[in-house]
């Protein structure tokens, strides 16, 4: 996994609440595979209308193109657990959203795929907005290790779970990392299914 | 004395292998449910040249790409093919017991884990489908997990987790006739609000769960994640028992009282501390209708929807008024007098033989004004529905009786709303374009779409119900 210390890039300001999983990649594209771009259909409903007319959103405005930070409302990817989710935005060029709160599973998932979830208040993403859009090409900077965000003149602080942040600091995999536990999950399994048998399923 | 622990903390420490000083913890997981949609997992888990560690452990079932119609001939759009074919041969390879197309035990995955018994209290379940939650109602701690952490559990049989806070969610009171599971669901999200219980494992509690069944209580833990829960849970009891016994999966004779004896301790301590308590009156809950486009928009059917020119918020006015721009619907307008084009009753919220009787209750001998779609839960539903006759209720009220998936629901295997149709529906998620690109969606209780079906709007149930056998 790519490690995330710390990024400067372009923010697009997408300052609606409960875009979930669905709005963020629509159910259909689930069957594509990821070699095929997931970036390219992302937002895909709110871009454009069912004839395929380009309707007025942010990303359709090409000074969006190559941004790497999104600011968004709260509970963003609610819904679906679907990862296809966060495949789609960090094929687009995301590597950290911003929003005051994060559906559960999209977090995990994020995460997983080096992209950062950063917790502001709604007044900071209000604030943070209001100075991109006075000055669009102006990099926002987001620190991991100290969890700030410089946005306009000033500095912002965020929050994110220590757990993941520990994971993007350092690039962790988990399945390497489960691996150093070879030996206690042995014993853990052994152990549970003595103690509570019924955990093995019945044969039919 | 020991610390009172609560039903969620003993579920976590009875699966805790290890816990790192950052406070993630590794977990144990007793059963591991996949479908068509963990290709990417297993395409992970091939490529790290690994292999599944407890197939034993894992099931398969095909559910959110197969067919409605037709099973018995070969599926036709190649695409949608290849996701059951894949499925098929990720879990023959590795396997894995699986559930497929042909197979009688064949159903949504959350409604055939408990119906052949491998849904057991106590146990710890994790799925790649964020309604996993539903495995909570027979008290086992369930929640949905993407792509890399299916992976990581097929590698691992374990997962990395962090220990959520504790709600309890206590709701006491008779339910009145015409209020079900559904609309204790609704009342509670539109109660706590979609993302209200975000970080949170939910405990519910209180007479009218306990009166609940185990179909309700499995709607209702199926739509903690519509609160936002990590995961909903029930302590189990005589209920949970008594439903269990004789299930191919569920332990016989002196293991299966062993087992329960060791349930039977699966209950909150009395003293025990939830980090949040929300309570409910059941006595007062009515039958509950979504108007907007999250599953918070809920109101009771004899509201109105929202004025955003009476709302006071700016952010909310701005809300309300796209919701309702989506939802074609004039602000202020009372419930009752909205039309429906087509209802759907299934999805693994609503779709068990207690969800088909309600709605056949409400239909039998009358005709529903609008086309429809009934997919019942699982295969073994559908024969027990036809053998109780609700699938000719269905097809004299004019819907079609379909088989057995995720169907209108997610709409990812060709049942779709059509763009711009209003449609009245026992699913989970009213989002923007859930059920097809355009589709307006309301959700309700199957007793309530079936009114809506008969009416052509939608309608209070309680009125029809009046000299009814239920």
């Amino acid at each position: 996994m790519e490690k995330f210390v710390r990024l400067s890039a372009k923010a697009c300001p997408l300052p609606l609440p409960n875009l979930n999983t669905d709005q963020i990649l629509p159910a259909r594209y689930l069957k594509w595979p990821r070699s095929k771009g997931l970036g390219s259909v992302l937002f895909q409903d709110l871009r454009f209308d069912g004839d395929g007319n380009v309707k007025d959103f942010p990303f359709n405005q090409p000074i969006w193109k190559d941004a790497k930070i999104l600011l968004t409302g709260r509970n963003f990817g609610g819904g679906s657990s679907r990862e296809a989710a966060v495949y789609a935005l960090y094929d687009h060029g995301f590597r950290c959203v911003v929003a005051p709160s994060f559906g559960d599973i999209f977090a995990q998932n994020a995460v997983k795929n080096g992209l950062l979830t950063a917790i502001v208040s709604d007044v900071d993403i209000t604030d943070m907005a209001a100075a991109i859009s006075a000055n669009p090409e102006r990099p926002v900077v987001v620190d991991l290790d100290s969890k700030t965000i410089a946005c306009g003149n000033r500095i912002y602080e965020f929050e994110i779970d220590p757990v993941s942040r520990n994971q993007l600091l350092n690039g962790w995999d988990d399945v390497d990392l489960t691996g150093s536990y070879r030996d206690r999950i042995a014993k853990f399994s052994t152990e549970h299914r003595a103690l509570r048998p019924w955990v093995v399923p019945a044969r039919e | 004395m020991s610390e009172p622990l609560t039903l969620i903390d003993k579920s976590w420490f009875a699966h805790e292998i290890v816990r790192r000083d950052d406070g993630a913890s590794l977990l144990w997981v007793d059963r591991h449910y996949v479908h068509e949609g963990s290709f990417h997992a297993f395409s992970q888990m091939k490529e790290s040249g690994r292999g599944v560690a407890e197939p034993g452990l894992t099931f398969g079932v095909a559910d959110h790409y197969v067919p409605t119609h037709g099973r018995d001939q070969v599926i036709a759009n190649p695409e949608i093919a290849a996701m059951v074919r894949n499925l098929e041969a990720n879990t023959a390879e590795s396997r894995i017991t699986l559930f497929s197309l042909r197979d009688p035990r064949q159903g949504i995955v959350h409604v055939v884990g408990p119906e052949q018994g491998l849904t057991l209290p106590g146990l710890l379940i994790v799925c790649g489908d964020s309604h996993t939650s539903t495995h909570g109602a027979f008290g086992a701690y369930a929640f949905g997990i993407g792509a890399s952490e299916v992976a990581h559990v097929l590698m691992t049989q374990t997962l990395w987790q962090r220990k959520p806070k504790r709600m309890r969610i206590t709701v006491d009171g008779a339910a009145t006739i015409g209020v079900g599971a559904k609309d204790i669901a609704l009342a509670i999200i539109a109660h706590v609000g979609a993302d209200g219980a975000q970080g949170h494992a939910i405990e519910f509690g209180g007479s009218t769960i306990r009166a609940l069944s185990m179909e309700g209580r499995m709607t209702l833990c199926n739509l903690s994640i519509e609160a936002g829960g990590r995961c909903g849970m029930i302590a189990p009891d005589t209920t949970t028992f008594a439903y269990l016994k004789g299930r191919p999966y569920v332990p016989k004779g002196d293991a299966l009282d062993r087992a329960v004896d060791d349930w039977s301790a699966l209950v909150s301590d009395p003293d025990a501390n939830f980090d949040r308590e929300v309570k409910l009156d059941g006595n007062i809950i009515a039958p509950i209708v979504t108007w907007g486009t999250t599953p918070d928009d809920a109101l009771p059917i004899d509201a109105r929807v929202p004025d955003p020119a009476r709302e006071a918020n700016p952010v909310r006015a701005k809300y309300l008024r796209d919701a309702l721009d989506y939802m074609a619907i004039a602000p202020g307008r009372k419930l009752t007098e909205i039309p429906i084009d087509r209802v759907f009753i299934g999805s693994c919220t609503n779709s068990r033989i207690e969800d088909l009787r309600a709605a056949a209750a409400v239909l039998a001998g009358r005709v529903s004004k609008v086309p429809g779609l009934v997919s019942p839960g699982s295969s073994s539903v559908k024969r027990q529905a036809e053998g109780e006759g609700l699938d000719r209720i269905f097809r004299d009220a004019g819907l079609e009786w379909a088989e057995s998936g995720c169907s209108m629901c997610v709409g990812i295997n060709g049942d779709i709303v059509p763009p711009g149709e209003r449609c009245a529906s026992t699913t989970n998620r009213n989002f923007r374009g859930r059920q097809g690109p355009g589709a307006r969606t309301h959700l309700m209780s199957p007793a309530m779409v079936a009114a809506a079906a008969v009416s052509g709007h939608l309608a209070d149930v309680r009125p029809l119900l009046a000299g009814r056998k239920l």
